[in-house]
């Protein structure tokens, strides 16, 4: 290496690591204040003290934290199954078949997928509300048998990468369109699908205005972002105990994003557009 | 699963040429109903719905009473509306471009270093799929004013007065825009795979016609990835039109007061209204007052604007409705 690029080197691995310990400095400071006393949280002092693992039981022993994490996770499970039902063969549909009305489609999905969610908001809470539903997390799973328009979108750009001979194959075979998805199709896809699911998933479960809207009213179905930003006593936020549920509430993320990073930085580059 | 059209008159039960081209017309459609039907329900239907519950007066109990453009001229002299338009313009202002700057930067950045890049990715990527109520709650421990880390460090670097963050009306938008920053791991790597995708040859090229760096990312690489920056850019717009869940966290967070669940209202722009933005306002006046009417004029002045910007998104990328 030239003398040049050695200080090239060193200078871009100096800001990178800098950059590296600024990402990470939020969640390790949380994750030492769960572990902190209440009267610590108070000081300046950023290391521990004394530790205090116990301050997870008594998160959970505070507030019903198992019952959000749970309604959480059958949300965002339920969610990302249903999506799962309805968008796979829409995109297949709207990539790889021809119909009357597909471009408008399109165009009305893309619409969907920018549209911020207050805009609908007032007239579909009195639709849920005449439907009785509101009060449980029912109006935000039960649409996700119609698909989701961004995860539509996500898997359409994926499909229409997958060429079209693999599909003219098993069309000369016989087979039929909903055959060719299932045994052509659906292999490919595998990774795309793999994305629009765990993009789902995170969507649910990181979800605050929708199990806002409406749950706040019944405390039994709330989630744990709705939770966790009403964790507190009477006059102070109990800092110790928040990081602790914080903390709980981004772990699945993590594990999550660490089982299946391929298929998921494959998903975040899809929903960009070819340079 | 196909539908039941096959099933002739004839002995040998080949269907008729006329029922095998309706049902290959009518299979596609077998894909998208579910799809159609939700587009009418969810988007269509509340759409026009709400244009219609803007001419009219009502509540959760009362029906609605067409009052003509009443809610429309009190657009005009609503404050509040002002001041929380404001809010989410500062917003779309210097979120969106911070963002875009940081992202790109950082994903320059990457692309410059061979060692441990993967590692770096994930590092800075790691943030972005953090809960936002999460992610909220550590940025405003992190920004205590009297003693969160990042004021014992100013202090102890000799800043006399450290800013109080999200309790100073001056400076709860620009912590939001920190905290919006901590999170630009998904753009940063949709400029990866964009800054991958520029053709070495014609960085090759540029050098060889004697281009410096500067030259050949201002005339190579820019040019290459402008289509991916302009997504970002209109994407990263209606995203800041429905900025919510921060602003609603950090300020009921920091404003110390017991709030949440639906009572968290009460909170929301501490302080002093600076973090009053767009959204929040319609969900007070939707939630809160029950002014059901306004709260849809809210909404179609929301949905237009947001429209504006998608409208520009579907003529730059003709290929997504293809």
């Amino acid at each position: 290496m030239t003398r040049r690029n050695v200080l090239l080197f060193v200078a871009r691995h100096a800001i990178a690591i800098a950059l590296s310990v600024m990402f990470l400095a939020p969640v390790v400071f949380l994750g030492l204040t769960s572990f902190m006393t209440s009267d610590q949280t108070l000081t300046s002092q950023p290391w521990p003290t004394s530790w205090h693992p116990e301050n997870y039981a008594e998160a959970f022993a505070k507030a019903p934290l198992l019952r959000y994490l749970l309604n959480t996770l059958l949300y965002a499970a339920l969610a990302t199954g249903f999506m799962l039902l309805a968008s796979v063969p829409a995109a297949y549909g709207l990539a790889k078949l021809r119909w009357r009305g597909r471009s408008v489609t399109m165009v009305a999905i893309v619409c969907m997928m920018m549209l911020p969610p207050q805009v609908t908001t007032v007239p579909l809470y009195l639709f849920w509300a005449d439907a009785g539903l509101t009060g449980s997390l029912w109006p935000l799973v039960l649409p996700m048998l119609a698909g989701d328009a961004f995860s539509i979108f996500l898997l359409r750009q994926f499909l229409v990468t997958i060429p079209d001979e693999y599909l003219d194959a098993a069309r000369v075979d016989g087979a039929g369109e909903w055959r060719t998805l299932r045994k052509v199709v659906l292999p490919m896809a595998r990774p795309g699908i793999a994305a629009a699911a765990m993009f789902q998933f995170f969507y649910a479960w990181n979800d605050y205005y929708g199990p806002l809207l409406y749950t706040s009213e019944n405390e039994a179905n709330w989630t744990v972002s709705l939770g966790l930003a009403s964790f507190r006593t009477m006059h102070h936020v109990e800092w110790h105990l928040v990081s602790a549920a914080t903390m709980l509430t981004m772990i699945p993320v993590v594990v999550l994003f660490f089982f299946a990073q391929k298929a998921f930085v494959q998903g975040v580059t899809l929903t960009g557009v070819k340079g | 699963m196909s539908l039941p059209l096959t099933g002739g008159a004839g002995p040998s039960r080949t269907p008729s040429p006329r029922l095998t081209r309706l049902r290959r017309r009518l299979t596609p459609y077998t894909f998208v109903a579910p799809t159609l039907v939700g587009l009418a329900l969810f988007l269509v239907y509340p759409l026009v719905s709400a244009v219609y519950f803007s001419f009219t007066r009502f509540n959760l109990i009362q029906a609605p009473e067409w009052v003509g453009l009443d809610n429309w001229r009190f657009l005009f002299e609503d404050d509040n509306v002002v001041r929380a338009a404001k809010n989410t313009l500062w917003l779309v202002l210097v979120m969106v471009p911070a963002r875009m700057l940081g992202a790109l930067l950082t994903a320059l950045l990457l692309n410059q270093v061979k060692r441990a890049r993967g590692v770096y990715r994930t590092l800075f990527y790691l943030p972005a799929l953090a809960p936002p109520v999460a992610a909220t709650l550590a940025f405003v421990l992190l920004l205590k004013p009297g003693t969160g880390p990042v004021n014992t460090a100013l202090s102890a670097l000799g800043v006399d007065d450290p800013p109080l963050w999200f309790n100073d009306p001056a400076w709860a938008k620009p912590s939001l825009v920190v905290l919006a920053m901590w999170g630009i791991g998904d753009l940063m790597m949709i400029f990866i795979a964009a800054l991958l995708d520029v053709p070495a040859e014609l960085h090759e090229a540029a050098s060889l016609d004697g281009a410096g760096s500067w030259q050949r990312f201002r005339y190579v690489t820019l040019p290459s990835i402008s289509p991916v920056l302009a997504f970002a850019a209109i994407t990263g717009i209606i995203g800041t039109l429905q900025y919510f869940t921060q602003a609603a966290v950090a300020a009921s967070v920091a404003s110390g007061q017991v709030t949440g669940g639906g009572g968290i209202s009460d909170t929301f722009g501490y302080p002093e209204g600076s973090t009053f933005t767009y959204p929040l306002w319609l969900y007070v006046v939707g939630f809160r007052y029950h002014v059901l009417g306004y709260a849809n004029v809210l909404a179609v002045v929301l949905f237009v604007v947001s429209m504006t910007a998608t409208v520009l998104l579907l003529r730059r990328f003709k290929e997504f409705t293809r």
